[in-house]
């Protein structure tokens, strides 16, 4: 993430430095959109050109870092869980909670964009279930932002929780872009996308600490290669976790299980 | 459709700059390991400002591609795919030197 310039814009001395290249690359780069009235140097007549340097991002991730500060606040860890849509985050979740919700006080933030079949399958569990409908009128958000998972916080007792999970909506690729202030991010994956999907989404793939591998059950009646997924998966985040399993016949949960209760809130600080 | 809400934080950063004046073009940088597809940026750019002071300003956007270094050999290389791989030293860490770049770099203003 590029750092926050802020510069002093002095209006009637920025004629035309937009375009001086700061960022060091040293080749041709893609110069071929559609407007030819781009970013091309000289003067435009009758305009002025305003630097104004500022990263798209500030207001989500400030959000965000507003959201963690309630997080440590009430001292729990918060958990961002993403995944296509049919990964079984829901399943898993309703095992998690079938698994911990007598030892640790769970809250969710479950976004769907029109439904709440999900939060109706979690409830009975003895969790704090916050919706969230991202559907905005232009048929609804991809994804859960910070100002949106804001939103939900009112909605759960943290100060009562220890653990907040973030469902977020199903899509590999727009939940990827927006930090919401979780201090862990996790992907639930299964064996049934196949092998290549860390380098068709590899932006997903390098935004997490863990990818669950899930549906491994299903792999012997699949032309799957396990070994060809987790090349990709190192390919584009060398460093990552994985855990394999079964939402279906549990296999793996309790690791799992065990990495969620592992997580502090100095650890793994959301980038 | 990120880039629908992507656009509203675009028309707030630009009104902060723009200050009340007139908005001819707004410059973007765009890293290619962000997700945004520039055609639907532009498409939801117009759809948000359609009924705004801001109707009619253009969205250009400049790509920047993908470009890492080997923490290994130190080779800096440029990326035609997202394999986040050295082709010398396999195994390597490599750093994202450029292209998750996201900003308004520059606003074009009517001459008052």
């Amino acid at each position: 993430m590029g750092r926050f310039h802020r510069h002093d814009h002095d209006h009637a001395h920025n004629h035309d430095h937009a375009h001086d290249h700061d960022h060091d690359h040293d080749h041709d780069h893609d110069h071929d959109h559609d407007h030819d009235h781009g970013d091309h140097s000289g003067y435009s007549t009758g305009a002025e050109r305003v630097v104004v340097l500022e990263r798209i991002f500030a207001e989500n991730d400030h959000t965000a870092a507003a959201n963690r500060r309630d997080f440590d606040a009430a001292a729990l860890v918060a958990v961002n869980m993403m995944s296509s849509p049919g990964a079984g985050k829901t399943t898993l979740l309703a095992e998690t909670l079938r698994r911990l919700h007598d030892r640790v006080r769970i809250g969710i933030i479950e976004g769907d964009i029109e439904t709440s079949i999900d939060a109706d399958r979690l409830s009975g569990f003895g969790a704090a279930i916050a919706l969230i409908n991202t559907s905005n009128g232009f048929g609804g958000e991809c994804h859960l932002d910070a100002p949106m998972v804001r939103s939900a916080l009112g909605r759960l007792p943290l100060a009562e929780l220890d653990l907040v999970i973030i469902e977020n909506v199903g899509n590999l690729v727009c939940p990827a872009e927006f930090d919401v202030g979780a201090h862990a991010r996790t992907m639930v994956y299964s064996v049934t996308e196949g092998e290549e999907k860390p380098l068709k989404y590899p932006v997903m793939f390098r935004a997490v600490d863990l990818v669950v591998v899930n549906k491994v059950d299903l792999i012997p009646h699949l032309d799957y290669d396990l070994d060809a997924f987790y090349a990709n998966l190192r390919a584009v985040n060398p460093g990552v976790q994985a855990i394999e399993l079964s939402a279906r016949t549990g296999a793996g949960i309790d690791a799992w299980c065990d990495w969620l209760l592992g997580l502090r809130p100095e650890v793994n600080p959301a980038v | 459709m990120h880039e629908l809400s992507i656009c509203s934080s675009i028309m707030g950063i630009v009104r902060q700059h723009a200050e009340g004046r007139q908005v001819q073009t707004v410059h973007l940088r765009v890293g290619a390991m962000r997700q945004i597809v520039p055609d639907t940026l532009v498409y939801c750019w117009s759809l948000v400002t359609e009924a705004s002071e801001l109707a009619g300003a253009e969205l250009a956007v400049e790509r920047i591609p993908a470009k890492i270094r080997c923490t290994g050999c130190g080779r800096a290389q440029v990326l035609e795919e997202p394999m986040l791989v050295c082709p010398s030293c396999p195994g390597q860490i490599v750093d994202l030197i450029a292209g998750d770049e996201f900003l308004i770099t520059s606003l074009d203003l009517a001459e008052v």
